[in-house]
């Protein structure tokens, strides 16, 4: 079971969750130790940041339920935008405006802050998928809600990662 | 036309939310995400920290309004609250604190006459008070459930007691005083996202808006029996869009400020970008003026613009705030 419950409720939203096989390490290239060589932030690189955040409901990785995956992650490093679309498992999902913030706040912290980062819903895969874009879009109400010490702790479980096994 | 960057005013810490100047341009207020006020004034050539108004918030200060006397300053917390700070003792001290929205309080502003403080906040509400400024006594007038969504800004007329607001429901809102009662008397709708802020331009006959819709709208005053024979709904104006500035801004627009003095319109946001526009001297029909941009100072601040403000007596002289926590004082030279 999860370790934090966050629906409100007893009952799981998404019972059976369908599990997907997850990307291993990034390959090593030679002039990845060469200190010499700038490497601009690239999609992979950013997938790495995302791919291991928690769900809220299930024991599981956002990879690992096929909530990110590495193709919808857009990076332009020199125009310092970062684009990432996530899939809710199911389109009624109520913890999918957490799922983004919890994107939206693992990349704050990790990106340089000349990074524009926006998240979004893929296209049709949500019921409310406009008025949750918009909200996560707004970053006055997203400010706001990191303000809040509950919702912070809820977040911050999220981004804790998995121990080491 | 140039842009010229004066001065970097560095003291807050994270994000500066708020940058307005006091009516006489002599002080400028700014607010952020530490908390603070802070008061800035001219010595000698520059501007320095006056004053740091602190312990009057637990949370973000979004939002900072100077009374038309400017000698009371009203501050909007997301901690839900607005502090009322006056120098009746020769110093700024807080000597009243008001209570009652359920949320985020996003904006307060003053009434031009005096007698009225609006706010405003993420509950969907707008309140009006009544003030007593003799006996630092502010009493609810009104609540205004008007609008469906979070309530981003409020400002008054600049020259009566109409009262306007804008939403994350994509509208601007005007409310007047109506026996004893504040009624919502026009509804200006046609921007597709959240509307950030808005500027009366010197009379108050017309809006400019910007928002998240990346584009700003200017809106005309039609009052009744107006020449153009455009309908109005009783004795009440009616508010038109009259024209649409797209293209020039490629992120949502957080702010924009109308010049009194020189009608020059400013605005920025989350491009890094402050930009400059103007009605253009062939613009003749009222009902379809043209503006032209005069500049664009791309990368303004090294993150988002919050906040740009005229200064109200110095022609030219601007006041921008950003995510980078820097305030910066330009000034728009012709060249």
């Amino acid at each position: 079971m999860s370790a934090v419950k966050m629906s409100g409720s007893d009952r799981l939203e998404n019972v059976n969750p369908q599990l997907f096989a997850t990307l291993g390490d990034r390959a090593r290239r030679d002039e990845d130790w060469d200190e010499n060589v700038t490497d601009p932030f690239d999609s992979r690189e950013v997938f790495d940041l995302i791919r291991d955040i928690n769900d809220p409901e299930h024991p599981l990785t956002l990879e690992q339920l096929n909530v990110v995956e590495l193709d919808k992650v857009q990076v332009d490093d020199h125009q310092n935008l970062v684009d990432v679309t996530f899939t809710p498992t199911i389109p009624h999902c109520s913890m999918a405006t957490l799922i983004g913030l919890a994107i939206r706040v693992k990349l704050l912290r990790s990106l340089p802050p000349r990074f524009k980062v926006r998240v979004s819903i893929t296209p049709g895969s949500h019921a409310s998928e406009v008025a949750v874009n918009k909200q996560l879009a707004d970053k006055e109400r997203v400010a706001a809600a990191l303000e809040n010490a509950h919702l912070l702790n809820v977040v911050n479980q999220c981004l804790i990662k998995p121990t080491e096994e | 036309m140039v842009l010229k960057e004066l001065q970097s005013l560095t003291g807050h810490t994270g994000r500066v939310w708020n940058c307005s100047w006091n009516p006489k341009g002599s002080l400028l207020a700014t607010s952020g995400e530490d908390t603070h006020i802070r008061l800035w004034g001219k010595e000698g050539d520059q501007w320095v920290t006056k004053t740091i108004l602190s312990e009057g918030h637990t949370r973000t200060v979004r939002n900072v309004a100077w009374s038309a006397c400017g000698n009371y300053i009203a501050a909007a917390s997301f901690d839900g609250t607005v502090s009322i700070w006056d120098r009746k003792n020769g110093q700024f001290e807080c000597n009243a604190t008001l209570e009652g929205h359920e949320n985020e309080v996003k904006a307060a502003a003053w009434a031009k006459s005096g007698n009225f403080l609006a706010t405003c906040s993420r509950d969907k509400s707008v309140w009006v008070w009544d003030v007593d400024q003799d006996e630092d006594e502010y009493m609810c007038a009104s609540v205004l459930q008007a609008h469906t969504q979070d309530v981003k800004r409020v400002k008054w007329h600049p020259l009566e007691d109409t009262l306007a607001s804008c939403s994350y429901d994509n509208r601007l809102k005007l409310f007047k005083e109506d026996d004893d009662d504040w009624v919502c008397v026009s509804t200006l709708s046609s921007h597709d996202s959240s509307v950030w802020s808005f500027a009366f331009n010197n009379d108050g006959s017309r809006i400019a808006s910007c928002s998240e819709d990346e584009t700003i709208k200017i809106w005309q005053e039609f009052k009744p029996g107006n020449e153009q024979g455009i309908k109005t709904p009783g004795k009440d104006s009616a508010w038109k869009c009259v024209c649409t500035l797209s293209g020039y801004f490629s992120r949502p627009i957080y702010d924009i400020d109308w010049c009194a003095q020189s009608g020059f319109i400013v605005a920025a946001g989350g491009d890094n970008s402050i930009q400059v526009f103007k009605e253009s001297d062939t613009s003749q029909d009222i009902n379809a003026p043209e503006f032209e941009k005069v500049l664009t100072q791309s990368e303004a601040h090294s993150e988002d613009v919050n906040c740009v403000s005229w200064n109200p007596t110095e022609r030219g002289l601007l006041a921008s705030c950003s995510d980078d926590g820097d305030v910066k004082l330009w000034t728009l030279t012709d060249c």
